[in-house]
């Protein structure tokens, strides 16, 4: 029995009935899933829970093979209290925390069983930390029985940072264990920006859903609402017109290029390059420009709905945009291209924060962060869709996992999806933009993948018998990564944290829902 | 160090004149200050008002738009049959009240600025403090690029500061969560009298998409008092510039 053979499989996008999904005992579900992870054949892409009846959590496990660009879909009923996955799947360790904090199931021995979000459990009497119902629950502050991280001795000394960051930056709480100047080790507390929106999907979609799906992470919505789109029209069994497409993947490569840029220039400013910063700080711009060209936003936001795109490009248009991108692409170049060959940033960004691709496999880390570890996952490869079934872009990866290595596969992607927005924005199938859904189909579960700029972003739809959403879920790519900045600090120096920080520069809000 | 150098001629001087010189000209399918023009509007249509994701326009004896609410998305300009609302190019959306913020549909009464003794004081030295309540980045992103060259906020003499005991004011974002409350009340009181608190994005002003929400505030003006509101989802950087100047003084009511 293995997992390929009893786990119900799909490709990106392409529904399931809901009753399909094999429910296996507990112990089955483990050792299936560990069968493909363990040996890192398969990527974690979601483990969530969804009500099944008054004490019972029916908890979904979804795996993605990129071998055959298959996502295989495997469940369990668990009750208030199940033995913990993440002892034999440390990738677990983080969805099995969501699970506690959001139904009240207590996974036993969980290692480091803590609230994540900071809100109350979704089920009224049920709490994974014995709290009561209507008790204050505040970001950071420890449930009881939980503590923070901490390292004894007479030399150590806890250094805290957050909510409130000293640059212009979104709120998280960072307790670091030092000696002196010396990291032993970082924890992280997230929390500060949830708004609650998974919640809010439940019965949709409705006329809010398109502008939670832009804003849940405001630097990714193109990603999501694409995620969103493609997983919507799945539900309704029609495809984008290859056109919208095309345009799709053009305004994805885009926001991944401005993020990129921001992000090499952030860092140079961190070290203290300044060239570096002052040049992509303005080249950013113009990527954002790019893109508000398209659609009037220079976050994306408007361009990406169901059925197609809402803005289209014409001739004239795309020429702009080679012309731009073409100088942009010249500029970016220029700019980072300094940075390799300074050897004062090279011994800032060398060894620094180093996350192994042992540790980047053990923890799941994904996407852009684990690629420079050597971890090598890009949906846009491991389960393409859209126009990435045609068109593809090269997968960037490099070995070391440092500070370096994170900003060289950055400079890497900004190249590939330079030529590709230059290869194919002149050739942009003709074609229509946008095509009318139909109904969504009823009792299906879907689940649509796209490689967001920092990884795969992750959206999960239960729909009812009425075609209505009965379960969303969300699963941003920061969600897989945090982990991931929290280990790159261990042994490392106290002041290379900003620098670290920035880059992974991973999404709060995207995290926090 | 040559190679450095040869870059930054490369790269070119690209600061904008802004206030000086010509208004400059955004994209084409920019929205800006949108416009209603009531009397396209068929009898008993209210096809906008249903379409608007944040419930931004309300028909009760008469139309009334709450901008401050409004995300600047094509909702209502799909929904409605006869093209009577229209986003405009321009790109000056900063408000002294939260009240002006509601209209008839037409463009209302842009941030005048600070009185006489705030000027003297922040006039050419200003210090913010920049505190994200639950916002997604997009504001935050597009308040740290008018640091960049294009824009230099440096020269009218503002700073984004690490500390609000630095600050002379908050700018904040996101519509202040739960989590987020006690952060941004502390932050405030941490500035030093005088100070003052401008809120960036609908977020900030009333809740953006996450009006009602019980995890968050609908803005910050029920936490902290509020000096000066800036439009937009998010606002464009030269949005905000323009509503930090006209703050200042430094750009007179065109």
């Amino acid at each position: 029995m293995t997992v390929a053979t009893l786990a119900i499989s799909t490709l990106n996008s392409k529904p399931v009935p809901v009753a399909d999904v094999p429910v296996v005992p507990l112990d089955d579900f483990r050792e299936l899933l560990k069968e493909q992870l363990v040996p890192n054949s398969a990527a974690l892409i979601a483990l969530f829970g969804v009500p099944a009846g008054p004490q019972t959590l029916r908890v979904y496990g979804l795996t993605s093979v990129g071998a055959t660009s298959e996502i295989h879909l495997l469940a369990t009923d668990v009750g208030d209290r199940y033995p913990s996955f993440t002892q034999h799947i440390t990738q677990a360790h983080w969805f099995e925390r969501e699970l506690a904090e959001q139904w009240g199931v207590v996974p036993e021995d969980h290692p480091w069983l803590k609230p994540i979000r900071f809100h109350a459990s979704y089920r009224d009497g049920q709490d994974a930390w014995g709290r009561a119902v209507g008790e204050k629950i505040l970001p950071g502050v420890q449930p009881d029985g939980t503590d923070y991280f901490k390292i004894r001795g007479d030399e150590i000394h806890e250094v805290a940072v957050g909510p409130v960051h000293a640059g212009v930056i979104e709120p998280g709480h960072f307790r670091f264990q030092c000696h002196g100047e010396h990291v032993f080790t970082l924890e992280i507390e997230l929390g500060f920006q949830h708004r609650g929106i998974e919640r809010r999907l439940l019965g949709g979609p409705d006329k809010r859903t398109m502008h939670y799906m832009e804003t849940l992470s405001g630097d990714t919505s193109i990603g999501h609402a694409l995620a969103y789109c493609q997983l919507l029209e799945g539900l309704a069994d029609t495809e984008a017109p290859l056109r919208a497409q095309a345009i799709r993947a053009m305004a994805l490569e885009l926001e991944r290029l401005a993020n990129h840029t921001g992000d090499l220039g952030a860092l140079a400013g961190d070290i203290g390059f300044l060239p570096t910063f002052s040049f992509c700080g303005r080249i950013r711009g113009d990527f954002l420009n790019a893109t508000g060209l398209i659609c009037g936003s220079r976050f994306g936001r408007g361009l990406v709905r169901p059925g197609g795109v809402a803005f289209d490009i014409d001739d004239p248009m795309s020429e702009e945009l080679q012309k731009r991108l073409a100088a942009a692409h010249r500029d970016v170049t220029g700019a980072t291209n300094l940075l390799w060959s300074s050897s004062s940033v090279m011994a800032r960004l060398e060894e620094t924060g180093t996350v192994s691709l042992e540790t980047a496999r053990a923890l799941g880390i994904l996407g852009m962060a684990g690629r420079a570890s050597g971890n090598d996952r890009d949906v846009r490869r491991d389960a393409p869709a859209g126009y990435y079934r045609f068109a593809q872009i090269p997968v960037s990866t490099w070995h070391t996992g440092d500070a370096f290595a994170r900003a060289y596969v950055r400079h890497l992607e900004v190249q590939r999806s330079c030529e590709f927005l230059l290869e194919n924005l002149p050739q942009i199938p003709a074609d229509k933009v946008r095509r009318e859904l139909g109904p969504l189909q009823p009792d299906v579960i879907g689940v649509s993948l796209v490689e967001a700029w920092r990884g795969a972003a992750c959206h999960v739809a239960l729909t009812d018998s009425d075609g209505a959403f009965a379960h969303y879920k969300v699963i941003d790519p920061s969600f897989h990564n945090w982990i991931g900045l929290a280990m790159s600090l261990r042994d490392q120096q106290i002041s290379d944290f900003p620098l670290c920080n920035k880059s992974f520069n991973l999404s709060y809000c995207g995290h926090d829902l | 160090m040559l190679n450095i150098l040869n870059e930054r001629i490369k790269q070119g001087y690209r600061t904008i004149p802004f206030p000086a010189g010509e208004m400059p000209k955004l994209p084409e399918r920019y929205r800006g200050m949108p416009v209603i023009d009531s009397t396209k509007c068929p009898n008993g249509c209210a096809k906008c008002a249903e379409a608007c994701p944040t419930d931004a326009i309300t028909f009760d004896s008469e139309m009334k738009v709450d901008l401050g609410r409004c995300l600047f998305c094509t909702d209502c300009t799909d929904a409605c049959p006869e093209g009577a609302i229209e986003y405009t190019q321009d790109f000056r959306l900063a408000a002294r009240d939260r009240e002006d913020l509601i209209t008839d549909g037409k463009a209302f009464e842009l941030a005048a600025a600070v009185e006489e003794k705030s000027r003297k004081i922040f006039g050419r030295s200003l210090q913010l403090r920049q505190v994200s309540a639950g916002g997604c980045s997009a504001c935050e992103a597009d308040i740290n690029v008018l640091g960049t060259v294009i824009f230099d906020l440096g020269r009218f003499g503002i700073h984004l500061v690490a500390s609000p005991r630095h600050a002379d004011g908050l700018i904040v974002t996101g519509p202040v969560t739960k989590n987020m409350k006690l952060a941004l009340e502390k932050a405030y009181a941490a500035i030093p009298s005088p100070k003052f608190v401008i809120a960036v994005g609908a977020c900030a002003i009333s809740g953006g998409p996450f009006v009602d929400h019980a995890e968050q505030q609908n803005g910050c003006d029920s936490v902290v008092p509020v000096d000066m509101y800036i439009l937009g989802c998010p606002p464009h950087p030269l949005t905000i510039l323009d509503g930090l100047l006209r703050f200042l003084g430094r750009i007179e009511n065109q």
